[in-house]
């Protein structure tokens, strides 16, 4: 073959070379892919895996089980039950309008609404339908297979005892967060603490696996309130008797457990259901045993009386002359309804004479009497804990007017709250030892602090029983077989220009039984204007009521029952006698 | 072959190579086609979710395939050579017709319904090399002018007629086709630097002329994350689905991706994907390593053939093949744009598993006949 001549290839030797060309092409070309797919699988399989994890892992939450609320026995008052919400990504829906209608009949909403809602969140990837429903209704809406419609566990509180505990165990929010009384008080003890678990999601957010759990939900822990349920149901029934009988605007009662300082009921009037958000407004879920101030009247006048023992210038023997019944402070005129002439101070007490109160609180220095009425917690807010509560008012003995000590020693120109009230009594009631205010139960008594002498707290006790006599202006606080001491009070409500002559507030506050007093028992009824509105009239037989069924729930044992009461008779007969 | 020994070759066939040689079927070929789509069979099931009626219609569909390729393996490439225009002008009629009355899927007008489905442009697939490598046979090469533009017409016709369904994958393929015919069939090199200058100049044309999508699938190669919810998602999702695969792979029916249904197409046109997320670098590698395979044996037939014609069309069938590999994996690893190509023998779908068994099934009769034909000439 001569090199210089090029000689046409034959048509073999041609394809031959064409056909080498192309596979050096395709080698290239499968190099390349190889290449790629080694980029990817090797050298970006990190950032491709976590894109992957951030595409179909998610972080759940778990719910927590919100702790129990129950009553000192173990009864519960408010109790989280697994509720199902209904969701919808709007998002997905969107896809598919004509499901829309479908989905608003399912769960009952306006069509023309929804489809507002949905179009106008349709860049959201979630939407509540509707909450809290009933689990088996929620699945059957769930189970139509609307596009886009999913459920989500929650829990929501339910309050078995209703309106009768709702002021003490209050309510939490939609999202389970405590928003008034002990749910509110106690919350960060209630609350549990969510858990995290790891989910695999597909494209349409649909859980599809629980991949692993991060962190265990722990639930809340169980709060056990000082409240007897049964004393508590009974003060509730009674009160709202009485409010009804008298035609009231409210009433409060609290019962104390002067032992440990435990509230075992605290009930207001008006009430509201806590299952039913509707009844949420201020002037029912305000709990007014702890926020409502008012002058405590003559119910004040036993701690006028501790005051003066503690002075030891008077002595439960101690006389005072009340004639000729009233007498002029500054210029002001006090009166009593009757001329009492020389009376003892069980008298005074148990007649209520506004003159023999302020006879003897003027007698005393202002400082002394501030330092007692103090002492008893006047002024101060309790140790209940409770957000909202009224620490009543009671004003520094230096910035008295002259006739402050006077008004004082029938209980005007001060505040309370019935349950600063009835804390008081508890003291009388504790042999002069104040303890703490719970309103969890407690384990064992707590260490008090001593207000007055234990033998001055006997003599007020034992002066008080008096008031519950027949000759007494608290008689019909009596208790069948049962010793009760106590105190009315009837004071007329402070309103625009000086005290009104017809809106008044009735209270009677007392302790029982009086051998060995346990129970501090407060009820005050508000403007009653069913015609009675004494204290002794309208109070009183709210406390006679309660404190019979508290005895009798406590087992706590008669103190007096006479040899000779014969089963039928009325033990008031047999009350009081010397 | 690799059976064959000097002296008694006939009589120590066993009777299972007997049968494939009386069915003219290539013993290597065959294998590298049943391990792909046994492969694939496994692939596919994870794919489509565990889809069993999708699986039925996967074997009922690969069944008729091998049926085609039995038929075409015992056609003698003479009889090939003359039906061809038939063929070809047959073809080209119902993609006139389905411009018409063809039913419209994904956005395109592609199938006719004659009982059963079918795109009319997978027959061009075939009329295409087999009409060219028909014009060129016995013609003294390389083909003159005139010759060269015939071609260039037969090629033309039918891929703007696809193109316009809109099926520019399909087009391109046919282009793809014909050129390598005639690329083939020697025409000198000013030719084709002519049309590589032609072509490179006719970008920006083109350009004017795609459809909106057309270009924005482009735009997309360049910078996915530009629209990673719209036109991006796909090489998006697919290439965290290749890549999160890793060395070993996810694991059958354990790919994330695919089987939370992030993956569009997932069993159609980026079932390669899924073979890379569950089987990872390995499964990959193993599938293109089998094409090669293949490849490599339509190599040895084409360079082995007897004449121009059956030479012709064994090296268009073996190079298109790999063409389709090619672009479907670039098009899911992100090196292409996204265009409607199937992973040949891989994807469920479409009509295309007919044509290319169908097409496996020339190769096999030009390698089986050749020995017959040359005894003949003889």
């Amino acid at each position: 073959m001569n090199g210089k001549t090029r000689l046409p290839l034959t048509p073999v030797e041609s394809f031959q070379a064409r056909w080498l060309l192309v596979c050096a092409l395709s080698v290239l070309l499968g190099v390349t892919l190889i290449a790629r797919a080694v980029q990817l699988q090797v050298f970006n399989k990190q950032f491709l895996i976590n894109q992957a994890d951030a595409r179909h892992l998610r972080t759940a939450k778990i719910s927590a089980n919100r702790g129990l609320i129950t009553d000192r026995n173990g009864a519960p008052l408010a109790a989280s039950m697994p509720v199902d919400s209904l969701w919808v990504s709007p998002q997905e829906i969107a896809q598919v309008p004509d499901q829309i209608p479908e989905l608003a009949h399912a769960t009952g909403l306006d069509a023309s609404a929804l489809a507002r809602d949905i179009t106008s969140n349709v860049e959201n990837d979630f939407m509540y339908l509707r909450r809290q429903m009933n689990p088996a209704d929620a699945r059957a809406i769930a189970d139509r297979g609307i596009t886009g419609v999913h459920l989500l566990r929650e829990y929501r509180r339910y309050y078995p005892a209703g309106e009768v505990s709702g002021h003490v165990v209050g309510f939490t929010n939609v999202d389970e967060v405590g928003q008034e009384g002990i749910e509110k008080a106690f919350d960060d003890w209630l609350r549990g603490r969510p858990g995290k678990k790891m989910v695999l999601r597909d494209r349409l957010g649909r859980v599809i696996e629980d991949v692993e759990r991060l962190e265990s939900p722990s639930p809340g822990r169980t709060v056990a309130a000082s409240l007897d349920l049964r004393i508590q149901y009974l003060a509730y029934r009674e009160l709202k008797a009485a409010v009804y009988a008298n035609r009231a605007l409210s009433a409060s009662a609290v019962v104390l457990d002067a032992e440990t300082g435990e509230v075992l009921a605290m009930v207001n009037q008006p009430s509201y259901n806590p299952n039913d958000r509707s009844q949420f407004v201020p002037a029912r879920i305000r709990n007014r045993a702890i926020t409502d101030m008012f002058e405590p009247g003559s119910s004040l006048k036993p701690l006028v009386i501790a005051a003066a023992l503690e002075s030891g210038r008077w002595q439960p023997d101690s006389r005072v002359d009340t004639s000729p019944g009233l007498i002029q402070v500054g210029n002001k005129v006090i009166e009593d309804k009757h001329n009492l002439g020389l009376i003892d101070l069980t008298t005074l007490l148990a007649r209520s004479s506004n003159v023999g109160a302020t006879k003897v609180a003027m007698s005393l220095p202002s400082e002394q009497l501030w330092s007692v009425l103090s002492r008893f917690g006047l002024g101060r807010v309790t140790s209940s804990g409770f957000e909202g509560e009224s620490a009543g008012l009671l004003s520094h003995y230096k910035n008295w007017r002259p006739i402050a000590k006077a008004t004082l020693a029938y209980g005007y120109g001060l505040s309370v709250t019935p349950l600063q009230l009835a804390q008081t009594y508890a003291v009388l009631a504790a042999d002069g030892v104040m303890r703490p205010v719970s309103l969890l139960r407690v384990e064992s008594a707590p260490i008090g602090r001593r207000v007055i002498e234990a033998d001055n707290a006997r003599a007020v006790v034992a002066m008080l029983e008096h008031v519950v006599a027949p000759d007494g202006t608290g008689i019909r606080a009596s208790v069948p077989g049962y010793r009760v001491a106590g105190k009315t009070g009837t004071a007329r409500k402070f309103a625009v220009g000086g005290y009104s002559t017809e809106r008044y507030t009735a209270v009677f506050a007392g302790v029982a039984p009086a051998s060995r007093p346990r129970l501090s028992v407060v009820v005050i009824v508000d403007e009653p204007r069913g015609g009675a509105y004494y204290g002794g009239d309208v109070a009183a037989p709210v406390f006679s009521k309660i404190v019979e069924g508290a005895m009798r729930i406590l087992a706590i044992p008669p103190d007096n029952i006479s040899p000779l009461q014969t089963a039928g008779a009325p033990a008031v007969t047999a009350a009081n006698l010397p | 072959m690799i059976l064959q020994r000097d002296g008694a070759r006939e009589s120590r066939l066993t009777g299972f190579a007997r049968l494939l040689r009386w069915a003219h079927v290539d013993p290597p070929l065959l294998f590298g086609l049943v391990a792909i789509i046994l492969f694939a069979t496994i692939v596919l099931y994870s794919a489509t979710g565990e889809s069993l009626p999708l699986m039925r219609a996967h074997v009922g569909k690969v069944a008729v395939a091998f049926a085609a390729l039995l038929f075409t393996a015992n056609l003698d490439p003479v009889w090939m050579r003359r039906g061809a225009p038939f063929l070809y002008a047959g073809g080209v009629a119902l993609l006139v017709l389905v411009l018409f009355t063809g039913d419209i899927a994904k956005g395109g007008q592609r199938w006719l319904d004659f009982g059963i489905r079918f795109q009319p442009s997978e027959i061009l697939k075939l009329a295409v090399p087999l009409t060219l490598a028909g014009l060129m046979h016995e013609r003294p090469l390389p083909p003159s002018f005139p010759m060269i533009l015939l071609g260039l017409a037969i090629i033309a016709v039918p891929a703007g007629l696809i193109a316009v369904q809109p099926d520019l994958g399909t087009a391109v393929l046919i282009v793809l086709t014909g050129t390598t015919a005639i690329f083939l069939c020697g025409i000198g090199w000013r030719y084709i630097a002519g049309a590589a200058i032609a072509a490179l100049a006719a970008l920006p044309a083109l350009w004017y002329v795609m459809h909106d999508y057309q270009r924005k699938r482009v735009l997309t190669l360049l910078d996915p994350q530009s629209d990673p919810l719209g036109a991006g998602y796909h090489i998006i999702q697919s290439k965290i689905a290749i890549g999160s695969g890793g060395f070993f792979g996810k694991g059958w029916l354990n790919g994330s991706q695919g089987q939370l249904e992030f993956l569009p197409e997932r069993s159609t046109d980026f079932v390669f994907a899924v073979v890379a997320e569950e089987w990872g670098l390995m499964g990959a590698v193993a599938l293109v390593s089998l094409y090669l395979f293949v490849v490599g044996r339509g190599t040895f037939i084409a360079l082995t053939a007897p004449d121009t014609f059956t030479r012709m069309l064994a090296g268009t069938f073996t190079i298109t093949f790999f063409f389709y590999v090619f672009i479907n994996s670039a098009m899911v690893m992100g090196l292409l744009p996204v265009v409607g190509v199937p992973l040949p023998l891989v994807s469920t779908g479409g009509t295309s598993m007919v044509t290319l068994l169908a097409g496996f099934g020339i190769l096999m009769s030009i390698q089986t006949h050749r020995k017959l034909g040359d005894a003949v000439r003889r």
